[in-house]
């Protein structure tokens, strides 16, 4: 498509970002027989159910309250107390998540004073808990609405009683596959710690022939109580996870650490050392060895990446991890973009690739526009960049959020030495592929 | 699950009465409110008794419903589709996030013409906006648009927090399109608009005709010029459609509004005929065509092998030209030899299966007609967003009692404006030819086997209960309810999408949707799902 390459003020072109409900809703699904329940018209529901299910491939229960005018002009507070018994008498949750959208907002409906309310009067029963969010689409992104729910979670639910000995993570919007490898190292290093949310065994949950509308995983809200008598709270992504830390932190004490994803060989490091250092439990051998094999893997196939140029896009977690995963494998990350703005982040990324293009207030156009003057060899981000992808015969790694048009991909950790080397060997592979199908048949290789 | 503790009496009972217990059975486990509501949306098909639903009005509360907003269907369904229109959504990031190629209206670029369809253009409203307003902010995003992609025409879509704030999205558009030469259209499409995606259809063929059908004229019109209405070519399938249609000798002069173009659109007005496919989504246009322009429309069914021929019949009897009939009997017998041998394969591995499908539109309607070509059978069939009209007929409109939401969505009525393409007493004389049913559609329940079940805005329970006691073959609904109930077993298939195959339509369209019925049913997975142990 012919067009001027113009500086934008007002218009946003093929965003990095969704909304506030959709993020809200990914934290609740991962609380144990968790309701979601989004307060405002079904539309925002609908569609982020339809981004959730299509990047999971499961069942994304949530339920709304089903504005329409009358709601808009009198209030929707009616809607809200019918939308919460009906919940409770159909749906029979242990937890209920609200979150607001734009017009619950706009018309500045109490939701927390309606809960309490219906708590007073009976209408919630006792054995229900319900935490609520303020997520309006018009601030932040979903990255702040993750973490604006995980935060309420937190504060309304944690508490200080005898310590633990545990240790809290909060891994922001990584895949169902992720967690289960983050599980995995912990039980290998003996370390106790409540995951929170944890979506692993809700949405990768194993084809049985059964229907349940709540998964066996998810934390519980017992777990979430105990987050205050933790040794201290690691943040796997700064974006989507510092807010709740912090609340734990002021609430009752609870240091946190702030870490990159565990994606690439020195965020794994920082991540196993950081666990190491707060628990006192020595790093096992098994994950030495781990380590080991992924070096090789690396040495072997350095060949097929190094010195190539990258652009980087997605969710800022996501980014900033792929970013430090490029530079452990000597790819020059040219540009790192999302559209959840932090100037934190920004500060962050810019420190790992001084000579990149780095923002966070951005979309995909802009990467459009640049690679016409400033080309790269590959893309590291997720489905929407498909379309860069074929327009600048680019191969496109696709990681993070959203991956609609590629199946199977959530139930493969990236994070971890052993997710690393999948990722390891999907980038080199990638490469060779993308090589194989540009060279002329007499140039074809077979041996390497 | 429902206990039942007469399974013997259920036995000797008729599927009506049957059926009429289930649905009371599952209806009686709501909330006693609930219930009451709830009931008057399921109906099991019972020819010895006059029978009406209940739909298009508000969702209850907290019930995990299928149905979208009017932005879904003003801007995801009617114009989204339209390529060379730059669609800008002035509301947040989420609303113009999610419709951001997430529904397969398949569209080929033209030379000499914009295409845009790929991208998602937003004003990206953020808390300022809503405090100060977002005017400024939607000017300065169609200046920028137009300094960029130099679009032809801007659409303007608004959703839930411009509403609130008020915003006169009309009084910018004005503006830019005096200050920039453009044509800017706006659809006013709040989410909170009626109660489901349908207020959206509605508002956006308001647009469709104030502001474009008839701007431009055809320059060489043939007396085979038509229009194909509601098909928003999913996966294809008007691409077969439009094939078929110009073998006999028909032009298609715009469809509304896959593969459209804004041009083609505003031109409509000149064809001799409208065929209509989705009679929920633009049923409204028609109607304002026929009054403004006298433009005949056509409710007909390309889904399915037996419902295409009908259709191309019903058609030629309306330009009753011997060239259109004989082409349409050879279209029609080459056709059905192409795809036979494929066929019969399949309909031998398919014969007796049951169906439930759940899809808004007509499809809920139109993919029965296919399902029966293919030997497979409907059990239930239920849509999320349709009126009364979608289930009873057009000659239910009169008694559809007027709710407080439609008093939002304007309805207009119009004078002809101009010379009809044939004078109206040929037209009445070419309608009066066609059997009344192609011109008053009779909804979808009148074609439904007795003793099947029939559900309006169908929601997660009544599914489960209903897959659980019935146990069909295949359920054929949308992303959703996909995977849920794929898991309980259950083989599903995407009929919104499609699951990223099609196209569906007309002849080749059903031996695409054999084969794809085929895989989902008899996949050798499914013996896989009881480990070998447990068996």
């Amino acid at each position: 498509m012919e067009c001027n390459n113009t500086e934008r003020k007002y218009l946003t072109v093929n965003p990095l970002k969704t909304c506030q409900p959709l993020g809200a809703v990914w934290a609740c699904l991962g609380i144990h027989q968790c309701m979601p329940h989004s307060h405002g018209s079904q539309g925002c529901t609908s569609y982020l159910r339809m981004q959730l299910t299509r990047h999971f491939r499961e069942f994304i229960p949530t339920t709304t309250s089903s504005f329409s005018e009358a709601q808009v002009v009198f209030g929707g507070v009616g809607n809200l107390k019918q939308a919460i018994r009906n919940i409770l008498s159909i749906y029979k949750p242990k937890v209920i998540g609200i979150s607001t959208t734009c017009s619950a907002e706009t018309i500045g409906d109490d939701v927390p004073g309606t809960i309490n309310e219906m708590r007073a009067s009976g209408d919630i029963p006792e054995d229900v808990k319900v935490f609520t969010a303020s997520t309006p689409s018009y601030v932040g992104s979903h990255v702040t609405g993750f973490s604006n729910m995980v935060k309420s979670a937190v504060e309304t639910f944690a508490k200080k009683s005898s310590p633990n000995g545990k240790i809290n993570i909060i891994p922001g919007l990584l895949s169902p596959g992720d967690l289960r490898e983050i599980k995995r190292i912990l039980k290998i290093m003996g370390i106790d710690a409540i995951i929170l949310p944890d979506i692993s065994d809700v949405l990768d949950a194993p084809m049985t022939g059964e229907i349940h509308l709540y998964q066996k995983g998810g934390t519980t809200i017992s777990e979430i109580e105990d987050m205050g008598n933790s040794i201290a709270t690691v943040v796997l992504g700064r974006e989507a996870g510092i807010a709740p830390a912090e609340s734990l932190k002021e609430m009752y004490d609870v240091p946190y650490e702030v870490l990159p994803l565990p994606i690439g060989i020195s965020n794994v490091d920082k991540f196993i050392m950081k666990l190491s250092e707060i628990t006192s439990k020595p790093i096992p051998y098994e994950l030495e060895e781990e380590r080991g094999r992924l070096v090789d893997m690396m040495l072997d196939a350095h060949a097929h990446w190094y010195n190539k140029k990258a652009a980087v896009f997605g969710d800022p977690d996501i980014v900033e991890a792929i970013v430090g995963y490029a530079n452990d494998l000597g790819i020059n990350v040219l540009y790192a973009l999302t559209g959840s703005y932090s100037s934190e982040w920004e500060k962050t990324v810019k420190s790992m690739v001084p000579d990149a293009y780095v923002s966070s207030d951005n979309d995909l156009w802009y990467l459009k526009e640049q690679l016409d003057k400033k080309p790269v060899d590959m893309l590291f981000g997720n489905s929407h960049g498909k379309y860069l992808a074929k327009e600048y015969d680019l191969p496109l790694l696709r990681v993070g959020f959203p991956i609609l048009d590629r199946a199977n991909l959530q139930h493969f950790p990236i994070v971890g030495y052993k997710g690393t080397a999948w990722l390891v060997e999907r980038t080199g592979n990638t490469l060779l592929d993308y090589k194989d199908a540009k060279s002329p048949e007499h140039l074809l290789e077979l041996i390497m | 699950m429902i206990e039942r503790n007469h399974t013997q009496d259920y036995m000797m009972e008729s599927p009506v009465e049957k059926n009429k217990k289930l649905i009371e059975d599952i209806t009686d486990s709501y909330p006693k409110k609930v219930s009451k509501e709830r009931k008057t949306h399921l109906v099991v098909i019972d020819p010895s008794e006059e029978q009406h639903i209940m739909a298009d009005v508000a969702t209850i509360p907290g019930i995990m419903t299928n149905r979208g907003c009017s932005y879904a269907g003003a801007k995801g369904v009617v114009f989204g589709p339209v390529k060379d229109i730059l669609h800008l959504t002035h509301g947040p990031i989420g609303c113009g996030y999610y419709t951001w190629n997430t529904r397969r209206n398949l569209a080929e670029p033209e030379e000499g013409y914009n295409y845009f369809i790929k991208n998602c253009f937003s004003t990206n409203m953020q808390e300022k906006d809503v405090v100060f307003g977002g005017e400024k902010k939607l000017y300065g995003a169609i200046k920028e648009a137009y300094e960029i992609f130099k679009p032809k025409v801007i659409g303007i879509y608004a959703t839930c927090p411009v509403g609130l704030i008020g915003d006169d999205i009309k009084a910018v558009a004005k503006r830019a399109e005096e200050e920039l030469g453009i044509k800017v259209i706006t659809v006013s499409c709040e989410g909170y608009k009626g109660v489901s995606q349908s207020a959206g259809h509605h508002l956006a063929s308001n647009t469709l005709i104030m502001d474009i059908v008839g701007t431009e004229e055809l320059e060489d019109p043939t007396p085979y010029d038509i229009n194909i209405f509601g098909e928003y070519n999913i996966g294809g399938d008007v691409w077969l459609v439009k094939d078929l249609l110009q073998k006999i000798g028909y032009r298609v002069v715009s469809v509304f509004t896959g593969d459209s173009k804004y041009d083609d659109l505003a031109k409509a007005h000149r064809a001799k005929l409208s065929i209509l496919m989705c009679h929920r989504s633009i049923n409204y246009t028609n109607r304002m065509m026929e009054e403004k322009f006298g433009v005949p429309w056509l409710k007909v069914n390309y889904i399915g092998i037996s419902s295409t021929i009908e259709s191309l019949r019903e058609m030629a009897k309306f330009f009753d030209d011997p060239m259109i009939y004989e082409n349409t009997e050879k279209v029609i017998e080459e056709e059905l030899k192409k795809i036979k041998p494929r066929l019969d394969y399949y309909k031998e591995r398919l014969k007796g299966k049951k169906a439930i499908l759940f899809v808004g539109g007509s499809r809920a309607h139109h993919y029965q007609d296919l399902l029966k070509d293919i030997g497979m059978e409907t059990i239930v069939a239920g849509y999320e967003f349709a009126h009364r009209d979608d289930y009873e007929g057009r000659k239910i409109i009169p008694e559809i009692k007027e709710a407080p939401h439609h008093k939002i969505l304007d309805t207009y009525h119009f004078e002809r404006v101009t010379e009809p393409a044939y004078p109206q007493e040929k037209i009445e004389e070419m309608k009066s030819k066609m059997p009344d049913h192609f011109m008053n559609y009779e909804g979808m329940m009148v074609h439904m086997e007795e003793g099947s079940i029939v559900i309006d805005d169908f929601n997660h329970h009544e599914t489960e209960e209903l897959i659980k006691a019935l146990k069909p073959d295949i359920f054929l609904s949308g992303i959703k309810d996909r995977y849920v109930f794929q898991k309980m077993g259950v083989p599903s298939r995407q009929i919104h999408s499609y699951d990223y195959s099609g196209p569906y339509s007309s002849f080749e369209g059903a031996v695409n949707f054999a084969r794809d019925m085929d895989m989902a049913i008899n996949n050798p997975i499914w013996k896989e799902v009881t480990p070998p142990w447990k068996k």
